[in-house]
């Protein structure tokens, strides 16, 4: 710890310009290379991505350093005081996100380094780019450059969606392509109102200024702020705006569904961010503006999320709902707007979105198990494994009465593996004990009914939202469980043929890694929930985030060597 | 002629949300296009105090340096770049539509067969 610390110390702010240069490096230079190297071009793209992981992991310890500095890293790009030029500001929750989308980057490259990245052309160089975006949104103090790295994020996931080709996915990306470009333009409105009302396209200035904004312009500002959430919204699948997800990320190639599983959270980190920044209790009238709208839009989304669920057949709609389930609950739980309910919501974000994206996996391989090696198939013309078509069972098949037939017959090992992956990553999403999911969930029912930390909130009530977010997030726990258990005993108990999955280690190791992830969240979920409870805090202070922003000073131009000579400034 | 732009941008706007839930990927990409139009012209509306007609962003020596004297240059430095990334996004758009439509043998955002008279154009 300490000796990352001194490694980071002397390189700030400079460091953080490096998970977005990193990535654009890397892939300005495999753009360059012959689409016939691609094993240098994986190297390479491993190589990046890993170091990029290094590179989060230190930003992170650094945010999170005890000490009398404050942990807040400004970066002015251009050298301009703050208002003027473009920022980019780390905190604490940055860093988590950054730390997060490494890590799930970096399960999604090697998984497709065992076969998926040679399915068309220019994998590795649209990776990188994504990563640079993910990385920029997440770093940028600026309205506008959050747009520019918002718009780079989606050129490259479009790339990513059509990677494989075929005719599914092209039209499942003409969808996306389509919704997220009306979703840009929504963007621009909301962005250049807001720039018309308060003159200022810096997060931290417009926080500011929000409280100072006339009562004529205070409706066009919640309009302004309205339209703009609904360009988040669209990103973070929340129901109404979410019916591109499923069929999207369904027919994207495994290791890309993986990857996308972080781009519903953009959605809900930018609305944490600027909810928290520009609605927070200094806001004067508008205060908590759109807090019940965010909270009920997320309590219809985690409907849609789990009934879909319940309705899914093909594993990757069952883990595209499970995204839009999971990002349902941040948002109801976002909109309540609660310091406790929202460093547990930062513990179950990594959690869930690493099971999803664990799931998108796996699902590749239980489908080509189930195919033998084919990788799309129809769900749809298949009958329910053991019976016929009037109901009925089969002849043959093993039912309760002849179960000594599989007693003692060996399973194989890589059954073995996927079985016990969906296993766990059944309990991380629906939230069982004892992995991570039911540590977040838990969290939250406790921050729910002691909204004031355990000893002090004697007395207070959920209220009827909370009370509803609640009984939703075990109802909707419970679907999900039935959901992928059903689902579960289709493809590991159900099945007739019993050849063994052909699981290579590439494959394997990305899925275990993933949800040993989940196993470190839960074992360390002590320190986890102290950093996330710290983010939490430094989010409902934003005036710590504004100070830091607008004490950082430009470096000074160097004197000129001869005062006499000509020199501009 | 704020009225006039007012007018004008509404008129994009309405054209182009109509356009866009169309069922033919031809009329859903001129939709994007006049959407982004739309957005481009409300973005250099927003520059505050009017339209700052016949002001340029460029400082003069001995005039007032404020909005009344100069043209905001935010927002035409925000419309370049906007203007860049839509066009770009519209590039794909085509390959990704003419890509659809070579492989479904439809012009039909849904790759089938219009089955409603009414869908067709």
């Amino acid at each position: 710890m300490n000796a990352l610390l001194d490694l980071a110390r002397p390189l700030m702010p400079h460091l953080m310009l490096a998970p977005i240069g990193l990535p654009m490096l890397t892939a300005a230079v495999m753009l360059l290379m012959r689409e016939e190297r691609q094993r240098l071009k994986l190297a390479l793209n491993l190589l990046s991505t890993a170091l990029g992981l290094a590179l989060a992991c230190v930003l992170l310890v650094w945010t999170h350093q005890d000490g009398a500095t404050h942990p807040i890293g400004v970066y002015l790009q251009g050298n301009w005081q703050a208002p003027f030029g473009i920022v980019l500001v780390l905190d604490r929750l940055s860093a988590l996100m950054l730390v997060l989308s490494g890590v799930l980057a970096l399960c999604a490259l090697l998984f497709a380094g065992a076969r998926w990245h040679r399915a068309g052309v220019h994998f590795h160089t649209l990776f990188q780019f994504q990563l640079m975006g993910l990385a920029g949104a997440f770093l940028t103090a600026d309205l506008f450059n959050l747009f520019v790295f918002f718009e780079i994020m989606l050129a490259a996931s479009y790339g990513l969606l059509l990677h494989g080709s075929g005719r599914a996915r092209v039209q499942a990306g003409l969808h996306y392509i389509a919704i997220n470009l009306a979703a840009s333009s929504l963007f621009l409105i909301g962005a250049s109102m807001l720039y018309g009302i308060t003159g200022t396209l810096n997060m931290a200035d417009l926080a500011n200024s929000i409280a100072q904004v006339s009562a004529p312009d205070r409706g066009l500002l919640h309009t302004a702020a309205a339209i703009l959430a609904t360009a988040f919204l669209i990103k973070a699948a929340v129901w109404p705006l979410n019916f591109w997800l499923v069929p999207a990320y369904g027919s994207a190639a495994a290791p890309v569904g993986a990857l996308f599983a972080i781009m519903t959270k953009v959605g809900v980190y930018t609305l944490l961010r600027l909810w928290t920044l520009m609605f927070g209790p200094e806001a004067g009238a508008s205060a908590q503006f759109g807090s019940l709208w965010l909270t009920c839009a997320g309590l219809a989304t985690m409907v849609f999320g789990a009934v879909g669920m319940m309705g899914s057949q093909r594993l990757t709609h069952l883990a595209g709902h499970a995204a839009v389930l999971s990002s349902g609950t941040l948002l109801a739980a976002l909109g309540l707007g609660q310091t406790q309910l929202i460093a547990a919501l930062l513990y179950y974000l990594p959690s869930s979105t690493l099971a999803v994206g664990a799931l998108f996996l796996l699902a590749d391989l239980i489908d080509r198990w189930r195919n033998h090696g084919a990788t799309l198939m129809n769900y749809e013309d298949e009958e329910a494994p053991f019976l016929t078509p009037e109901l009925v069972p089969r002849a043959g098949i093993n039912l309760d009465e002849d179960e000594e037939v599989l007693v003692g017959r060996v399973i194989p090992a890589a059954a073995a593996f996927l079985g016990l992956a969906f296993l766990a990553c059944t309990l991380v999403i629906a939230g069982m004990p004892p992995l991570s999911g039911f540590v977040g969930k838990f969290a939250m029912f406790t921050a729910l009914l002691n909204p004031l930390g355990l000893a002090s909130s004697a007395g207070t009530q959920p209220g009827p939202a909370g009370w509803l977010l609640l009984g939703l997030m075990l109802a909707t726990g419970l679907l999900a469980l039935l959901a992928l258990t059903r689902s579960g005993i289709r493809h590991f108990w159900a099945r007739q043929d019993s050849s063994a999955p052909q699981l290579r280690v590439l494959e394997g190791l990305p899925i275990a890694l993933l949800l040993g992830a989940c196993v470190l969240l839960t074992v360390y979920a002590q320190p986890v929930m102290r950093y996330t409870t710290a983010t939490a805090n430094a989010l409902h202070a934003p005036a710590t985030y504004i100070r830091a922003v607008f004490e950082a000073a430009p470096i000074a131009a160097p004197q000129p060597a001869h005062p006499g000579s000509a020199g501009t400034p | 002629m704020e009225a006039v732009l007012a007018l004008a941008i509404g008129v994009l706007t309405g054209s182009g949300v109509w356009l866009m839930l169309r069922p033919r990927t031809f009329q859903v990409i001129l939709g994007l296009s006049l959407l982004s139009y739309a957005v481009n012209l409300f973005i250099f509306s927003m520059g505050r105090l009017g339209l700052a007609e016949g002001k340029t962003p460029v400082l003069i020596d001995g005039v007032v340096q404020d909005l009344q004297h100069y043209a905001d240059p935010l927002p035409q430095a925000l419309v370049l770049t906007a203007i860049v990334i839509g066009f770009a996004m519209t590039a794909l758009f085509l390959v990704v539509l003419l890509a659809l439509r070579g492989m479904s043998g439809t012009d039909h955002v849904d790759g089938t067969h219009a089955q409603d008279a009414r869908e067709q154009p």
